[in-house]
């Protein structure tokens, strides 16, 4: 790094407690907030917002989920598809039956939503662990999908069998629903993941998240410290399940516009817990750059052939792209278990030294 | 009606019509022995590496693939198994150089994810090289039914159950007759106690890898003859983890009662109560049966590890 930790003397406890404890992090930190307000609305095309700032940002919310239940709390769910799709149906119900209810609240309610049928299918956590509770959250996802696809209420009985996103307007401008022009609901999914991706980081490093950490670790040494398993362990689920809700409600209401359960089917759970493992378990940085990975990919593997001049039938195309796709997953796992964060970490670690290594 | 005779109605059912029950059971045997060919190659790896096969499923697929695809460049049937085989072997050999060997003494859950990884490498990799439309398998196994006292059964179905029943005996010699089968069991137990003993562990990955993939030939060629060789057959990877959960993931008779009770018991709950619902229950079934399962008995019917709870 060109500036390092050196000369900063702390005089309080607030001061030793900042997520960012260095002035230059915070100014770097500040002027990219106001840098992802401000440019991709006005100056990047709707393609960009789109097919990937839009995307990018509601995965990373998910991924943002799951990482607090796989990578703090140490444990292994497939079901993120399913707690995405409540959150989906109820952020459809909850604004179809109060049309007049703000869009902004819609969102953390689809997650409490979603967070109640966490708590619930987080039960059996308590009793086994691994790869056994990875099939107990796949019956989570195969039964909620199938529940959505069976119950015409949860569609306002509408034939087609699919959620539409209402028009919904926050202070005039449109934000939701075919109306709603790419740079709006750009900026309402980035406002969701700037706040809720602050509550995360405050959330890890707090009480709560040493104590899924300490679960994580060794849960019967976590147990004779004084952390009792049943809350914490359901706490992760719920507040998982209450990112992933959020998320699924982004899905359909910023990103694609209307959906069927099949947008929520297990492949969203694979993708997301890919998105995770590749940028780092156990960091809110690596599911950013996780989620930013996975988005990218497919649309790079599509153009490079366009760029390079290769004519390509749609079917090779989509062959190759499954090939260096898990070829790439093999590679990193390979190459770093612990995921881009930890790439990054150092690589930071690296900087610091240079130019003079020693 | 009330909604509890509504639950018991499929009872009468049962015992009114037990022909028909009778076809509905054997169809479910039949469906579970397929989920359990498949659940035998996670427990043979699962049993000998720790690794929790993901890509099972597709190696199923691959095979299945690579043997149509010789098929119709004009092979004869024993040919293209033979030159099926080798390319399972070669594809075990290519796995343990290429994503196990590198990843050795990694957690289990980056072990799991290389598996997923793999599973996409080798989706696009077969399709790629044979295509991606849905192919026939005709392996001159009749798919019709005969009536045996009065029930139908399915002449497919019978030689798939004959031939799970034989490879699990074959396994089962294997396993506890033959010198590699030993040095498997011992490998499982404890891998550096193997390891001092002399025992080359990355043999015996490739072995049990290798063992996997024609373990997966045979399902690939029962699940194709039933259903055409099509992407589906690698989301029975899927089904195949609840099998494993009531069976244990280490043991192969576990896998077989597993799938018998998994297949028998959502094609039953299909018939009799799917109605009741809306249908389509077979989704799901198997997952909450198994999630009901392992709160009562978490290592499985025959699973041999205790699991640790807090």
């Amino acid at each position: 790094m060109i500036y390092r930790e050196a000369g900063y003397f702390k005089t309080t406890y607030a001061a030793d407690q900042a997520v960012f404890p260095i002035l230059q992090d915070r100014i770097f930190v500040a002027a990219l907030l106001v840098l992802a307000f401000l440019l991709p609305p006005l100056a990047f095309s709707e393609y960009w917002l789109q097919a990937v700032l839009i995307p990018f940002l509601v995965y990373a919310l998910a991924a943002l989920g799951l990482n607090i239940l796989t990578g703090y709390a140490g444990q292994l769910s497939l079901g993120t598809g399913g707690f995405m799709a409540v959150g989906a149906y109820s952020a459809f119900k909850i604004s179809t039956a109060f049309p007049d209810l703000n869009i902004l609240l819609v969102f953390p309610l689809a997650g409490l939503a979603a967070a109640g049928v966490g708590l619930l299918f987080g039960i059996p956590s308590l009793r086994i662990k691994g790869f056994y509770l990875a099939v107990a959250t796949l019956a989570a996802q195969f039964f909620l999908i199938w529940l959505f696809n069976k119950v015409p209420w949860f569609v306002n009985y509408a034939p087609s069998g699919t959620i539409s996103a209402p028009p919904r307007t926050v202070f005039g401008v449109m934000v939701t629903g075919p109306e709603a022009t790419a740079a709006a609901r750009y900026v309402v999914a980035l406002g969701l993941v700037v706040v809720f991706g602050w509550v995360a980081k405050n959330l890890v490093r707090g009480r709560v998240g040493r104590a899924w950490m300490a679960i994580r670790d060794r849960d019967i040494a976590a147990e004779i410290i004084g952390v009792r398993p049943l809350r914490t362990k359901l706490l992760a689920f719920g507040i998982s399940s209450f990112y992933c809700g959020m998320a699924g409600a982004g899905l359909v209401f910023l990103y694609l516009g209307s959906a069927e359960t099949l947008a929520f089917d297990i492949n969203v759970s694979f993708l997301v817990l890919f998105m995770v493992i590749i940028g780092g378990l156990g960091s809110v940085l690596g599911s950013f750059l996780g989620a930013g990975f996975i988005i990218l990919i497919p649309i790079f593997l599509t153009n490079v052939p366009h760029w390079l001049g290769l004519p390509m039938s749609v079917a090779l195309q989509k062959q190759l792209e499954l090939m260096i796709f898990g070829a790439l997953i093999l590679f990193f796992l390979i190459v770093e278990p612990h995921g881009l964060a930890r790439l990054w970490q150092i690589t930071k670690e690296k900087l610091r030294r240079w130019p003079f290594p020693y | 009606m009330g909604p509890l005779s509504a639950l018991l109605a499929p009872f009468q059912d049962i015992v009114q019509n037990p022909t028909f029950f009778a076809e509905v059971l054997i169809g479910g045997v039949a469906a579970g022995l397929m989920y359990s060919l498949v659940a035998l190659g996670f427990v043979l790896i699962f049993k000998a590496s720790g690794v929790f096969n993901f890509a099972q499923g597709v190696m199923v697929l691959f095979a299945a693939l690579t043997l149509v695809g010789l098929m119709e460049r004009g092979l004869p049937v024993p040919a293209a198994l033979v030159v099926t085989a080798l390319v399972m072997v070669a594809l075990a050999v290519g796995i343990e150089r290429a994503v196990l060997r590198p990843l050795v003494n990694q957690a289990p859950i980056i072990l799991f994810m290389a598996t997923i990884g793999l599973t996409f490498f080798l989706e696009g990799f077969g399709e790629l090289l044979w295509g991606s439309n849905v192919k026939r398998l005709d392996v001159g196994i009749p798919d019709e039914s005969v009536k045996v006292a009065g029930v139908l059964v399915n002449k497919l179905e019978m030689t798939a159950a004959l031939t799970a029943g034989i490879l699990v005996a074959a396994l089962a010699v294997f396993f506890q007759r033959t010198r590699i089968g030993r040095a498997l069991r011992a490998v499982a137990d404890d891998h550096e106690a193997a390891l001092s003993l002399g025992i080359p562990l990355k043999t015996i990955w490739v072995i049990v890898w290798a063992v996997a993939g024609l373990v997966g030939i045979v399902a690939g060629i029962m699940w194709g003859a039933k259903s055409g060789v099509q992407f589906s057959l690698s989301l029975i990877a899927l089904k195949a983890l609840p099998v494993l959960i009531l069976g244990g993931f280490t043991s192969v008779p576990g896998a077989i009662v597993g799938g018998l009770i998994i297949g028998v018991g959502e094609k039953t709950a299909e018939v009799y109560w799917g109605p009741l619902v809306g249908g389509a229950i077979e989704n799901w079934f198997a997952y909450v049966l198994a999630l009901a399962f392992l709160l009562v008995r978490p290592q499985g019917l025959f699973g041999e590890r205790i699991i640790e709870r807090v």
